[in-house]
């Protein structure tokens, strides 16, 4: 059948029409503003108040990565990234194993891991506040215990590098944790149990069924996990905040979304060049870090 | 290996909400498959013929009973112990290994003493692929086949290993109608090349009696009848099974024995010596039925359904269970006249009588 050219153009009319919302909105506050973000990150000498500038170039780039503070965040960001997601991923896998083989109470326990999903960031902030933090009246509930054992205890909070590094790993894995908890039961329970029966009667090893069977199935979730979590951990900033406070380089525990942030509005603020320029750093560290994910998993994942 | 089942039970105990009431799947099965030979456990969905499998291979656990390969009890073995090769109703072949990696995983499983070289296992795999005529597709993946040949993978998997018994659960079930005749044949073949004893599990009595050299028919987790097909046909024990076997169906009427003459209706249709006086459900093969101008069976002719060779007469009578009783014959029988009166003889071999209460069959001469 010929298509008809004015039946065909209405239709392409229709569609246009109803993407025109959608297109408006994403072109006015998503893809404006990323070339607005990335024409700034060179104009160099950006006055914020006369919205001047005085050339172009690569300045700000070479500012921002001779930055110390950057360095600090850029650093921080890198130790977050390669501590909480493989550990957190790992731990979610166990912990939905385990879920997966047990019976009774699953609901329940179903529940209690994803508790932390639907807690408020600031919420688990001040729980881990009671825990890691000295005030006028207490160490810290962790020091607490620790003092039993005889050690002296350690400021986490305001403490040594490696302390507070600690716990915002600790508290990075606890929040991100049940959200891949939830999407790995589902994909333990979503592989078909024949497999398994198929298995048994062959007499195949628990380990050789955990990675000949069972990995591989559900490998195009954890690659999901892992993407997303990579993405999600070089964005880290709030968790910071609730630990650290908003003066994070005061805290040595800045992270490269919290520069962007204290380029833009910090105290020391008012640059929105270096602000972007840091911003499009991030970006290609995340779209590297992204397609070594996606070639990886294209070479593993064969489902 | 003959596998014996002696006074074999499996009952699933009843969840507390949902359905209180223990399930039994397995009801005291109590017979012998003997060594090489092709056995079909035949019955509707929910019978627990797949239990039943899953009793033998080992998956599953006996409430009460024993049973027996050969002279061995292998009721507490693990499955992985008992030698029996599966093939499932879906396949179940590993979708992201190769078809040489998925009939080799059985092999890469054992271990210590039985631990094969690669140049061992890859002899296997081609032999048992050969076997099942699939050498050329091993570097393949399952979702690049079709269902008859994944069906081929998936019993050359069930081989390589050289069990005693292969199960086979609904094994057809999921093929087009052509590829259902060409695989059952297949079955078959490779069933008499092996000599493995093999028991399958089907709903479609029709390809549980083309291929089997015994079937086990079964209803509500229990035996109806065991024997060779041509013989449960032939002298079905009950109303369940004249109805089960047969396409088309078995027609029943209700009918009355007086004085050793049933009685159907009005008509007095056929000696029956030794039955009985009392009322009887009456089963007539369709292929029982023979035209006569002068026939003891008046029915209503409703109308003719053409089959090619052979033609169905449909009619109406008063006394019939079955809501379209049919008769078969030639068709150039059939398509004389439509509409009125038709009259019939019955053939004496295809007509059995059925207890009313237990539905149980009462013989006659």
């Amino acid at each position: 059948m010929k298509p008809r050219r004015s039946g065909l153009r209405h239709s392409e009319w229709k569609a246009w029409l109803y993407l025109l919302p959608a297109i408006l909105f994403l072109g006015a506050f998503l893809v404006y503003p990323l070339v607005d973000v990335f024409i700034y990150s060179f104009e160099e000498g950006f006055n914020f108040a006369s919205q001047t500038y005085q050339g172009t170039g690569l300045y700000n780039y070479s500012y921002v990565l001779h930055d110390p503070y950057f360095i600090r965040a850029l650093k921080n960001t890198f130790l977050i990234v390669i501590i909480t997601v493989p550990l957190s991923t790992g731990l979610a896998l166990l912990i939905s194993l385990g879920l997966n083989k047990i019976k009774a109470l699953k609901d329940l326990f179903q529940t209690v891991f994803f508790l932390p999903y639907v807690t408020n960031t600031l919420a688990v902030g001040l729980v881990f506040m009671i825990l890691f933090k000295k005030t006028a009246y207490t160490d810290g509930m962790i020091n607490v215990l620790l003092h039993v054992f005889g050690s002296p205890g350690v400021d986490f909070i305001e403490g040594p590098y490696w302390a507070k590094m600690f716990v915002i790993c600790l508290y990075t894995i606890w929040v991100v944790m049940p959200f891949k908890i939830l999407i790995l039961t589902s994909a333990l329970a979503s592989v078909n149990p024949m497999y398994y029966k198929a298995a048994r009667v062959d007499g195949t090893s628990p380990a050789r069924i955990f990675f000949r069977i069972t990995l591989p199935m559900i490998s195009p979730m954890i690659f999901y996990l892992v993407i997303t979590g990579f993405i999600g951990a070089f964005k880290a900033y709030s968790d910071e905040v609730a630990l650290f406070g908003t003066n994070l380089n005061a805290a040595g525990m800045n992270t490269i979304v919290g520069y962007v942030y204290d380029m833009l509005y910090g105290d020391s603020g008012g640059y929105p060049s270096y602000a972007s320029a840091a911003a499009l750093i991030l970006f290609m560290v995340i779209l590297t870090i992204t397609t070594i994910n996606l070639l990886v998993s294209n070479k593993k994942v064969s489902i | 290996m003959e596998i014996r089942l002696e006074h074999l039970t499996k009952i699933f105990p009843g969840r507390e909400k949902k359905n209180p009431k223990d399930v039994v799947a397995v009801s005291d099965f109590h017979f012998v498959i003997p060594d090489g030979k092709l056995v079909g456990l035949l019955g509707p969905s929910g019978c627990g013929k797949s239990t039943a499998l899953n009793l033998i291979s080992g998956l599953e656990v006996p409430t009460e009973g024993r049973i027996f390969f050969g002279e061995d009890d292998v009721t507490d073995l693990p499955p992985e112990h008992r030698g029996v090769g599966l093939v499932f109703q879906n396949y179940a072949l590993y979708p992201h290994l190769s078809v040489r990696q998925n009939i080799r995983f059985p092999l890469e499983n054992l271990k210590g003493e039985a631990k094969l070289t690669k140049e061992v296992m890859e002899e296997k795999v081609l032999e048992a692929a050969k076997v099942v005529q699939i050498e050329g597709l091993l570097d393949r993946k399952p979702s690049e086949m079709s269902g008859g040949q994944q069906q081929r993978v998936a019993i050359a998997r069930a081989l390589v290993k050289k069990p005693k018994v292969l199960l086979l659960d609904e094994p057809l079930s999921n093929l087009d109608a052509r590829l259902r005749l060409q695989t059952r044949e297949e079955i078959r073949r490779i069933q008499c090349e092996t000599g493995i004893t093999t028991v399958f599990v089907t709903h479609d009595q029709e390809e549980a009696m083309s291929i089997s050299d015994s079937i086990v028919v079964m209803k509500e987790g229990r035996v109806q009848q065991v024997g060779a097909p041509q013989e449960v046909y032939d002298s079905p024990a009950n109303l369940f099974v004249a109805k089960f076997l047969g396409n088309p169906q078995i027609n029943v009427f209700e009918g009355e024995v007086v004085r050793e003459r049933l009685r159907i209706g009005e008509d007095d249709v056929l000696a029956v010596n030794g039955a009985p006086d009392g009322r009887v459900f009456v089963g007539i093969r369709p292929e029982g039925f023979v035209w006569k101008e002068d026939g003891a069976f008046r029915c209503a002719k409703k109308s003719v359904e053409v089959m090619g060779r052979d033609s169905s007469i449909l009619f109406g009578h008063t006394g019939a269970v079955t809501t379209q009783p049919r008769a078969i014959m030639d068709s150039e029988i059939a398509s004389q006249k439509i509409g009125g009166e038709v009259r019939f003889d019955l053939r004496p071999k295809k007509v059995f009588l059925f207890h009313p209460e237990t539905e149980e069959r009462i013989l006659f001469s």
